[in-house]
Formats: C-alpha cells, sequence, structure tokens
C-alpha cells in the first residue's frame, strides 16, 4: 500500500476564544484570540508558526460568516509565513484541516495555524436569521441569483440550507422510515451534553415535549433541528510528526482524513437525495486505515441541522445505510457513555454554531482527556471528527500517539 | 393562485436563457446533447456523457414526479405567505433530470413524494419561473 501521508501530521494544540450569543466583540479579536490560545497550548510561540490554513476566508455572505481571513491573521500575528490556504471551495469547513495535514507532510511547514471564526450572533442580531445570498437588501433592488448553486435555488424561494437539508431528510423519512421522534434524539443529545459545557450556549433541559412543541422551520426540521447562531473563534495547531517533539502535549495522530466527492457537487442533483456528500467521504476515510468504525470511542459529528449528524453516523458505518433512526432511538447508543458518544460538547445545535472546528476541537479535547464533567469515560483513543453538509463533507480519523 | 409570491429571479445568460424563458412559449426546456440524447442541467456547454459540445436546448414534456419536499414556514423576505412548498421533482424524460422548484395549487400540506405534477410558468419581469401543480388539476 502506498503510503497514507497524513499520517505524517498530528494535532499539537488546540484553542478557543469566548463563545457566545451576541457578545459583541471585534471578530478579529475573537479569532485572534483562539489562535493565540493555540499557540500558547502547543507549547510554541508565534515564531514556530510557518502556515496557515482557514475557511472560508475573509468572504462575504450572509453577514458575520466569516470572521477573519489569513492576511488579517498573519499581519496581527507577524507570522513569516512558508505555506498559507484560505477559501471554501473544500471538501466542509475541515478541508482547511486537511489542507494543513498535507502541507507538513510534504514539507511546506512545521506547524500549522488552522482556524475558523464567526460573528453572525451579532452581525445578525438586530433582525431574524438571514437566508443564504440574498443580497445586502434582502433580495431586492434589482438583485439576481448567480451561479449553478443560488441560480437554481432562490428563485424557487430555497433561501436556506434548511430548506435544501430538510429535503434530504424528508426523502429519508420517505425511503427508511426515520422518524421525528427518532431525529429529535440528535437535539436532545446535543442538550444534555451541553448540560456539561460550561460554555455551551444553551444549556437548560431540552424534552421531547420541549421539541415537539418548538415551531416549525421547515418541514421535517423545527427550530430545535437547527444550530445556534454565535460569536466566536476556534484553532488548532497541526504540526509535522517529527516537529511534534518541540511541543507541550503528546500529539494527537492523524489517522486517515476523508475529502470525496463522488457525486455530484449539489444540494439537489447528488444521487442520492438521502445522503449528501458526507457519504463519499465517510468511505474515503474508512479505505485509508485498518482501523474500523467499532474502534471509535467518541465522534463529533456535524449538526448544522440534526439530520446531518444522523446522516454522518450512516455515512462513517456505526449503522447501516438507512439504519440511522432506528441507530439512535432512544438515545442510549449516542450518550455520553453509550457505545459511541456523539457531539459530547454540545455540538452547534447546544453549544453554538462555530461552524465545523468546534467539533475538531471537541475531538481533541475528549483525546487528551480534558472534558471535565463531558469527559468520556475509558480513556478515549480513537475519534472522529467530521464537518459539512450537502455538497460539502470532510472528515478526519484521530488517535493517541 | 393570482397573486405572484414575491421571487429573488435569477440572472440570465446565454447558458441558461433557454430554461429561464422558455415559459414564453409554455416549453420547459434543457440542453440536450444532439449525439447520445443526453439531458444536462444546470446548463453546461457539453455533455457529461459523451463530453461533445453538440448540446441545444429541447422542450421536454413538463411532466414530472416529486422526489422529496419540504413546507417552509420561516419568514425569509418582507412578504410573508407561508408555509410553501419546495421540492426536488424529476422529468419522467431521464432518471435523474431534476430541478428544485415550487408545488403549486394545492394545498402545502397535501404535497407527498411519488406524487404526479405538470409544469407551469410564473412570468416576472423577463424570466418564467417554472413551478409544477398536481399533474391531475387542482385538488
Amino acid at each position: 500500500m502506498t503510503e497514507i501521508l497524513e499520517r505524517r501530521a498530528c494535532l499539537t494544540g488546540m484553542g478557543q476564544s469566548d463563545v457566545g450569543r451576541r457578545l459583541g466583540q471585534d471578530p478579529l479579536g475573537l479569532t485572534l484570540d483562539a489562535c493565540i490560545a493555540a499557540i500558547d497550548d502547543a507549547g510554541l510561540s508565534r515564531d514556530d508558526i510557518d502556515g496557515v490554513a482557514t475557511y472560508p476566508g475573509a468572504m462575504g455572505g450572509q453577514p458575520g460568516f466569516s470572521g477573519a481571513g489569513v492576511p488579517e491573521v498573519q499581519d496581527a500575528l507577524r507570522l513569516k509565513l512558508n505555506w498559507f490556504t484560505g477559501g471554501m471551495e473544500l471538501p466542509g469547513q475541515l478541508g482547511s484541516v486537511i489542507n494543513a495535514c498535507l502541507a507538513v507532510a510534504c514539507g511546506l511547514a512545521r506547524h500549522v495555524l488552522c482556524f475558523r471564526s464567526v460573528w453572525e450572533s451579532t452581525a445578525q442580531g438586530k433582525g431574524r436569521r438571514q437566508g443564504i445570498g440574498l443580497g445586502g437588501e434582502g433580495g431586492g433592488a434589482g438583485f439576481r441569483a448567480d451561479g449553478s448553486m443560488l441560480g437554481f435555488t432562490l428563485p424557487f424561494r430555497a433561501y436556506s440550507a434548511v430548506n435544501w437539508i430538510a429535503m434530504n431528510a424528508q426523502r429519508h423519512f420517505h425511503v427508511y422510515g426515520t422518524t421525528r421522534e427518532q431525529l429529535a434524539q440528535i437535539a436532545l443529545n446535543a442538550r444534555k451534553n451541553a448540560g456539561l459545557n460550561p460554555k455551551a450556549v444553551y444549556r437548560d433541559p431540552m424534552t421531547m415535549d420541549d421539541y415537539f412543541a418548538a415551531r416549525m422551520i421547515s418541514t421535517p426540521f423545527c427550530l430545535f433541528d437547527c444550530d445556534a447562531p454565535v460569536d466566536g473563534g476556534t484553532a488548532v495547531i497541526v504540526s509535522a510528526v517529527d516537529a511534534a517533539k518541540d511541543c507541550r502535549r503528546p500529539p494527537i495522530r492523524v489517522e486517515a482524513v476523508g475529502s470525496a466527492l463522488r457525486g455530484r457537487p449539489s444540494w439537489d442533483q447528488f444521487d442520492d437525495l438521502t445522503s449528501m456528500a458526507l457519504r463519499d467521504a465517510g468511505a474515503m476515510l474508512w479505505e485509508r486505515t485498518d482501523l474500523k468504525p467499532s474502534d471509535v470511542d467518541v465522534a463529533e459529528l456535524y449538526d448544522g441541522f440534526s439530520f446531518i449528524t444522523l446522516a454522518w453516523i450512516e455515512a462513517l458505518g456505526f449503522c447501516g445505510k438507512g439504519e440511522g433512526g432506528p441507530f439512535i432511538e432512544g438515545g442510549k447508543r449516542i450518550a455520553l457513555d453509550g457505545e459511541i458518544p456523539v457531539n459530547t460538547h454540545g455540538g452547534q445545535l447546544s453549544a453554538g454554531r462555530l461552524h465545523g472546528y468546534g467539533f475538531i476541537h471537541e475531538a481533541c479535547v475528549q483525546l487528551w482527556g480534558e472534558g471535565g464533567e463531558r469527559q468520556v469515560p475509558g480513556n478515549p483513543q480513537v475519534a472522529v471528527a467530521a464537518a459539512g453538509g450537502g455538497p460539502l463533507g470532510g472528515c478526519l480519523l484521530l488517535t493517541r500517539a | 393562485m393570482s397573486d405572484k409570491p414575491f421571487r429573488v429571479l435569477p440572472r440570465v445568460t446565454p447558458l441558461n436563457e433557454h430554461f429561464w424563458r422558455g415559459g414564453a412559449d409554455g416549453e420547459l426546456r434543457f440542453l440536450r446533447c444532439q449525439d447520445d440524447g443526453t439531458y444536462v442541467h444546470p446548463p453546461a456547454p457539453i455533455c457529461p456523457e459523451c463530453l461533445g459540445k453538440n448540446v441545444s436546448p429541447e422542450a421536454v414534456s413538463g411532466r414530472a414526479t416529486v422526489q422529496t419536499y419540504t413546507l417552509n414556514h420561516q419568514q425569509w423576505v418582507p412578504a410573508p405567505d407561508h408555509p410553501y412548498c419546495i421540492a426536488i421533482v424529476e422529468l419522467e424524460e431521464q432518471s435523474g433530470l431534476r430541478l428544485m422548484t415550487n408545488i403549486v395549487n394545492c394545498p402545502a400540506e397535501d404535497v407527498r413524494i411519488g406524487m404526479a405534477v405538470k409544469v407551469l410558468f410564473e412570468e416576472y419581469e423577463d424570466v418564467f419561473i417554472p413551478v409544477f401543480e398536481p399533474a391531475g388539476g387542482a385538488s
């Protein structure tokens, strides 16, 4: 077998800013808080950082979607870089971390600062949550939808990923008999875990009755199937394995990554409407390792909408295709003390929408044994961090050294 | 359905004009490979099967089946008229020839996967938005 090059990469530090609703802080400041914390956590100084990777870069889009791009962070920290990347045409938000793994594997950098920051709560806090790509005038003033994605969704009044993903969920319900009561377990599990996470934004207990009493957003999704916009920055340090000896912590090894997109890159043209790109990313991950899904001790799986977590559970082989509903029913299997603990920090549904990076951060927390009240028992050795939905999906299999 | 809802309109380009303006003639049009018959959507200047450039617009029947749908309850734009139905339908001409659309002229709650639907058009400025209604007529 050819060398699995991502195994030359490891994670050596993690950092996170304050996380909250409408913090009103400068988004670059939040970003830098996370970056500096991650560099310190790794036992490095900024002079050691020779690479930077981020998603999605300093782009526009809906307000608050990006807290900073590479140039702002590089300049604020006066970094001297050999390699950097920022953008959103990637296999999901963690595609930026995968890029960093490749950079250190190829010797282009030794320590890469990877970050993602958002300030959607403050930026959108004056009004209701916004749709995607409606433009500054809410779709008025002659704004026209363009491109293969928005050009064929917005004219049909499908303004948000909640509409697009809801149709995947509805098809899954139809084909496999999945129910809202089953899907609710993703939200209930997240809330239960968030209660043990001091940084989570929603920590009050949630019952099944609460779930069914919530207002509908886009069937079959109610409010509690949708993640909660927050302000916050998250960062991790990806280091070359041979450079990690300089670091404070025992490194977390990258066993394999999944970055595949073998179906059409589209919300509505993907071949299997009960799945998404993450089907291919999950399959690729297991093609690159001898480990099996049963070896995974903790799974941090993207939940921009609850159904995405269920789809990742299937895509990563924790259950069979279409069996996700019965698998999560009752919630025991995915609980902190279950056979595969999921979203141990509360996910984006209850801990806040840190947009992908919250999951790799929490995977590190768990593997380094720093989960406190929410620590998965039994000294977990293997974790999956997965992010993205629709045509975006990427994942990493991480192990203790 | 006399009142048309607010819509963000598409930017019309030479590549997609057949799709957004076919409704002026009551026709739903897709690019089709003139060599192997493959329909291409969203529009691209080559056939995804043979990679040939001999693609040109052709009308389809407008008959389709609902593959999946959602009832949107959230108010995204100033004019509230929700809930309304967003769906993905597949045209009968080709497996996988799909588009996102709206199901109209029936109660949103009555939409089902597998429902037979047919195209109609809503005219806005210089475009004709293809939406679908139950093939059996208004229910």
